[in-house]
């Protein structure tokens, strides 16, 4: 006769389960404390790599981004452009369609601008030339973008890396265009005599109205309009948006129109009220950045304002604490990795809790 | 000259191979990893610091500087690659956005490394490189650069892609990759799967980095370069529809497009390709391949040539 076998089961440790909502002050407070330990733990590596003590890191940092006024409107201006880059890939992302390619639509954008000054400067009033160059660089990022959506629209082609693909295409159309314009064979375009943005206080506050108008505009455009609510039911549920009547394809391609004249818009400022010229490093990878600071606000415009606050702070006062130690600037972007680390990492926490043996047997 | 274009073309191509390949390993676990260029970056900047260390320590033994240098390298990436694998595996993080959190990681730490690799003016690991080269390390031609780690990317290649599509453990990893429920019913542990599938991918790609230093470039400014040639191992997966033994012959011909620029015009007799402005153009080959072989697998849409079904999805068992 066979024996009943009486067997333990084997119950883990822990296990992990969904939460279903968390109060806003908590999550908020889970990702401060993750910046907190992230910036304790980069004070410490600091500390053992390159002898800097946490207080001396921490001041020189704040120093470094807060130290005089010419350091604080450079902030404000990397902040700009980073978080105006940002709104562009946002809505993109929400859909869930993976636009990478932000750097090449920047970069491209600011070619079409350079070019109005090139072919136009002086031929026209500034007026008249600064809405060319806008218009030109809104047209020209919105192709950028178009051409894999259009792709993906209609076969699904793999939009990861066709748009990462553009980026290089851009560049390099980037170097061949400065070949052609500079008959000097330098290819470094000098800075540009037309096309400048009006100064009104500084060079770079228009430049901040500007693209604080574009946050309240795209929080309004995700929130409170049609186009926002189709964006995020396709980025939710593919199959949902068919089943209540919204065409995917339509809106693929429109809010990567959207997307990509955003870009143009980034590329014309940073023509107009920055660089004024162009190089295959205008965009400086920030495209790349404004993916995460889009993601770490979870597409919240107004929170973007604050994701993009953090990187610009990290970078310029990691710089800082790099040039006062007289290392290699590529630190500050190691410091930045550790913390984007700690700040993917802690999301964990807000969508899942753990659930230990012990509680769970006494919870019964 | 033709000859030489070929040999550049295969010694560059490794570079690809090696970081396509891992790449590879990693899809098919159902993994996006967008870290590949800061993990080919690490490798170069691990295998490089083992070298120098060694090096400024008296060992002078080829063989042993050859092994010693690619296991740091692929050490060095595979614990990038464990980053990657906690952060997604274990804390269901978002993949896009931690692998190009890697990729700022990985680059910046790399320059950071390898800027302080240096004794006065000279550069230590660089002293390794006859070691590398080993058999044509004399070569006065393009053969010099068909070192050691040339025929190693080739073997790897080909042990991968017999491991994958051949044996019972490639099985298992390419359900994973597919619909990881299944496999998970099927008695397949998954996070283990995906766990080394990440972390032994992500050191294969780090080699590519060593490869490109110690092979290709050889010289001080070639780690400048490995970010770029990163992203287009990335491109090389999908070129070669994530099947390691056509990415042999994908990143022969992604090494030729890359230095296409410098090797054309003086190959062909054309006047338009003399001119200045036809280098940057040239350039742009690799990618605009890329992208068309892109769309033309799209519309040809054959269920062979499609990425793994959970290619960019976590897995969380207990969702429905």
């Amino acid at each position: 006769m066979a024996k009943v076998k009486t067997e333990k089961v084997h119950e883990p440790l822990f296990h992990i389960v969904k939460r279903d909502r968390m109060p806003l002050w908590q999550s908020i407070s889970i990702r401060l404390g993750s910046i907190v330990c992230a910036l304790a733990f980069c004070a410490l590596i600091c500390y053992i790599v390159i002898d800097v003590k946490p207080a001396e890191f921490f001041e020189t940092m704040f120093d470094g981004v807060f130290g005089s006024e010419r350091r604080i409107w450079k902030m404000i201006k990397d902040l700009a452009v980073l978080l105006c880059i940002s709104l562009a890939v946002t809505p993109a992302f929400k859909m869930r369609f993976w636009n990478i390619g932000a750097e090449g639509q920047v970069l491209m954008s600011c070619l079409a601008s350079v070019a109005c000054v090139i072919y136009f400067g002086g031929k026209m009033s500034n007026w008249m030339l600064l809405v060319c160059m806008a218009l030109a660089s809104v047209i020209m990022g919105a192709i950028w973008a178009v051409i894999p959506a259009v792709f993906k629209a209609k076969w699904d082609t793999n939009e990861t890396l066709f748009t990462l693909m553009m980026n290089y295409v851009a560049t390099s159309l980037v170097s061949f265009f400065l070949i052609v314009w500079v008959p000097s064979g330098s290819s470094t375009l000098g800075e540009l005599d037309y096309g400048h943005l009006p100064n009104i206080y500084n060079r770079y506050l228009v430049l901040v109205l500007v693209v604080a108008a574009i946050t309240v505009a795209m929080y309004i455009y995700l929130n409170y309009c049609k186009h926002g609510y189709e964006i995020s039911v396709v980025g939710e549920s593919q199959k949902t948006a068919c089943y209540i009547g919204i065409n995917v394809k339509k809106v693929v391609i429109r809010t990567l129109i959207v997307s990509g004249a955003l870009c143009g818009i980034a590329g014309f400022l940073i023509v107009s009220a920055l660089d004024h010229s162009v190089t295959t490093a205008s965009a400086g990878g920030q495209g790349f950045t404004a993916i995460m600071v889009s993601w770490l606000a979870k597409f919240n415009p107004i929170i973007m304002v604050a994701t993009s606050f953090l990187i610009v702070f990290l970078q310029q006062g990691v710089n800082q604490v790099a040039t006062d130690c007289n290392i290699s600037n590529a630190f500050p972007n190691i410091i930045v990795g550790i913390i984007l680390f700690f700040v993917i990492g802690c999301e964990f926490f807000i969508n899942y809790k753990i659930m230990f043996r012990g509680k769970e047997a006494s919870k019964k | 000259m033709i000859f030489d274009y070929i040999l550049n073309a295969i010694a560059l191509g490794m570079t690809f191979l090696y970081g396509s390949t891992g790449e590879i390993i990693t899809e098919k676990a159902g993994h996006l990893n967008l870290g590949i260029p800061g993990v080919m970056c690490v490798g170069a900047a691990g295998g490089c610091a083992a070298l120098h260390y060694m090096i400024v320590g008296g060992v002078t033994n080829g063989v042993l500087l050859v092994v010693i240098g690619i296991l740091a390298a692929f050490l060095a990436a595979a614990l990038m690659g464990l980053i990657f694998s906690f952060l997604a595996v274990t804390l269901h993080a978002n993949q896009n956005v931690t692998g190009l959190a890697m990729t700022t990681f990985g680059v910046g730490l790399m320059k950071y490394i390898m800027f302080g690799l240096k004794e006065g003016t000279s550069i230590p690991y660089l002293k390794a490189l006859d070691a590398f080269r080993f058999p044509f390390s004399s070569s006065n031609s393009a053969l010099k650069y068909c070192g050691v780690m040339v025929f190693l990317a080739i073997i790897i290649a080909l042990v991968v892609s017999f491991v994958l599509f051949k044996t019972r453990v490639g099985l298992h990893l390419r359900a994973v990759g597919e619909n990881p429920a299944t496999a998970d019913a099927a008695g397949i542990n998954v996070t283990l799967y995906k766990y080394v599938a990440t972390c032994v991918g992500c050191g294969i790609a780090g080699l590519g980095g060593l490869c490109y230093i110690m092979d290709y470039s050889g010289s001080r400014e070639g780690y400048l370069s490995i970010e770029a040639l990163g992203w287009l191992a990335v491109a090389l997966v999908i070129f070669a529809l994530w099947r390691p033994h056509i990415s042999i012959l994908g990143s022969v011909i992604f090494g030729a497009l890359f230095i296409a620029g410098s090797f054309i015009p003086t190959l062909l007799p054309f006047k338009i390709l003399q001119t200045m402005a036809a280098a940057p153009l040239l350039k742009m080959l690799p990618y605009v391949v890329t992208i068309i072989v892109l769309i033309v697998t799209s519309i040809r849409d054959k269920k062979e040539n499609y990425p793994p079904a959970g290619l960019g999805l976590n897995y969380y068992r207990e969702e429905r």
